[in-house]
């Protein structure tokens, strides 16, 4: 009995992954517009009906997280975001100190991007629509959110077409943009210790908000 | 909870030293030194008496009420952003900020319903240093005042014409004004509790990353959400300070640590009120 429904589970999953993996490659042609419109309902989706997540703790973030790097990363064109970010540094850098650079700046804008989801209490979308030009290759598409008491709060996506689809370079929140606000910290950091401080002042930086960390850290163990 | 005495001690400290350590390389913050100062103070503030009677606000208060509160000074709000509009050039947003408080007033009762957005009246965001921005006033210097946080020149000079246009100063008695401005405070301070979690996250310096924030902040609202955008593949050095071409790079060597340093502070106060307004704003970043 137990085994068969296992079965029957797995061939489910297996099925699921297909649909999904089928649904990657439509997006490819999937307006950026549409495509910004169903991944934010489809996150808000699964975070409103999981209950792990909605528990809240450690646990929850980093079910937030993966979630995340599932469905929202593969839209995030990260070495352009990076490259913006760091300026005109970037060119200085080596591939290695480049991809580690990247690989630690998309862990903090993950981090924090969970953090923000956690946030989310039942706030409306609107999805504005797209002025653009069918043969545009670089858009803006505009969400607001809207919350009663206060004037409705922006996101823009800043998008550029790629062979694999719509990606995102820039995200402005109320008009503060991402990767523009992270350009004066880099900066200063890259000129006080060059690039490989600036990726340990990033690495430090992850470590200390790592949800791992804060649920198995010592100290962690020793407050409770 | 003496931090902030002494934080306040540190700040007149600073700014004595202020002008002998060189961290201000951004040509918008001359004063680096001295504002870091009162922003570490603003900080404690914060700590010690801003975050936890804001939490204590968020947990005495069920969310309705905190809406209420939220919506009723929003509307008194209104008066004065439909001026501004008025001032600025925009007569059909001055109508329909004026339409909001006629409504929301009245069928709203007294503002604590926000029934003029549901009818499609959007809510504006205006005040006397926009108005003053697009009547071409340049920003001017950055600054961090004590207890009210970020402000150029310019928005300085427009906040004290907000306060002088603000009825909430002009009622009577004086208990109920103090008891007004008071709750007010703490009411958008709750609302900015998840804004400024998330900030202190995301930050690595978290002066630097405020103040930036504030001026594109600012310079959004002053072109009502549509700055024109600097070109995308400009380089870096031309696109962010133009008026000093070369300047920065050569003496990168020299350059102090001091920066590093300002990591992990509590958050301040009204800098924070001012960079994301809108509570909406921490939970505006989930939108996928």
């Amino acid at each position: 009995m137990f085994p068969k429904f296992a079965w029957i589970a797995t061939a489910a999953a297996t099925a699921a992954f297909a649909l999904a993996d089928g649904a990657q490659a439509q997006q490819e042609t999937t307006a950026p517009d549409v495509l910004v419109k169903n991944v934010t309902l489809e996150v808000v989706d699964i975070i409103q009906k999981d209950k792990d997540i909605q528990g809240g703790g450690a646990a929850a973030r980093q079910k937030v997280i993966a979630l995340i790097e599932a469905k929202v990363l593969p839209h995030f064109n990260f070495q352009a975001m990076t490259a913006s970010a760091v300026g005109r540094s970037w060119d200085k850098g080596s591939p290695d100190q480049k991809a580690r650079l990247m690989e630690e700046f998309k862990t903090l804008l993950v981090r924090t991007y969970a953090s923000a989801l956690s946030a989310y209490s039942n706030q409306k979308f609107d999805f504005r629509p797209l002025r653009a030009k069918p043969t545009d290759t670089d858009v803006t598409v505009n969400v607001r959110v809207i919350q009663t008491g206060t004037q409705p709060v922006t996101i823009d996506y800043d998008m550029e077409k790629k062979p694999t689809g719509w990606k995102v370079w820039d995200v402005r929140i109320g008009g503060i943009s991402l990767v523009a606000n992270y350009r004066t910290e880099f900066d200063n950091l890259v000129r006080e210790s060059g690039i490989e401080g600036l990726i340990k002042a990033l690495q430090a930086k992850n470590s200390s908000l790592d949800p791992a960390n804060a649920a198995n850290s010592p100290a962690g163990a020793q407050k409770k | 909870m003496k931090r902030w005495v002494t934080n306040l001690a540190i700040a007149l400290l600073l700014s004595g030293a202020a002008g002998c350590a060189t961290t201000g390389s951004d040509p918008r913050d001359p004063y680096e030194e001295w504002n870091r100062g009162v922003w570490a103070f603003n900080e404690g503030l914060d700590q010690d008496f801003g975050r936890p009677i804001a939490r204590a606000y968020t947990e005495v208060f069920p969310a309705p009420v905190r809406t209420w509160v939220r919506n009723f000074f929003a509307n008194i709000d209104d008066l004065w952003i439909g001026a501004n509009n008025l001032m600025q050039g925009k007569p059909v947003d001055a109508i329909n900020d004026w339409a909001r408080f006629a409504f929301n007033s009245t069928i709203g009762l007294l503002g604590i319903n926000d029934v003029a957005s549901e009818m499609g009246l959007e809510k504006h965001d205006e005040d006397f240093g926009q108005t003053m921005a697009t009547w071409r006033v340049d920003d001017g210097a950055y600054h961090v005042w004590p207890i009210f946080g970020s402000r150029t020149t310019r928005d300085s000079i427009g906040q004290l014409v907000d306060w002088y246009a603000d009825p909430v100063f002009r009622w009577h008695p004086k208990s109920v004004v103090w008891g007004s401005v008071t709750l007010r405070f703490f009411s958008r301070r709750a609302d900015l509790l998840d804004a400024s979690r998330i900030l202190e996250e995301a930050a690595l310096d978290k002066y630097v990353f405020q103040r930036d924030a504030y001026l594109q902040r600012r310079r959004s609202l002053i072109y009502d959400g549509n700055p024109p955008r600097a070109e995308r593949e400009v380089p870096r050095a031309e696109a962010e300070d133009p008026q000093q071409p070369s300047v920065a790079v050569p003496a990168a060597a020299e350059a102090p640590v001091a920066q590093a340093s300002h990591r992990a502070a509590p958050e301040a106060v009204e800098a924070a009120v001012q960079l994301l307004e809108a509570p909406a704003a921490s939970a505006a970043s989930s939108g996928g």
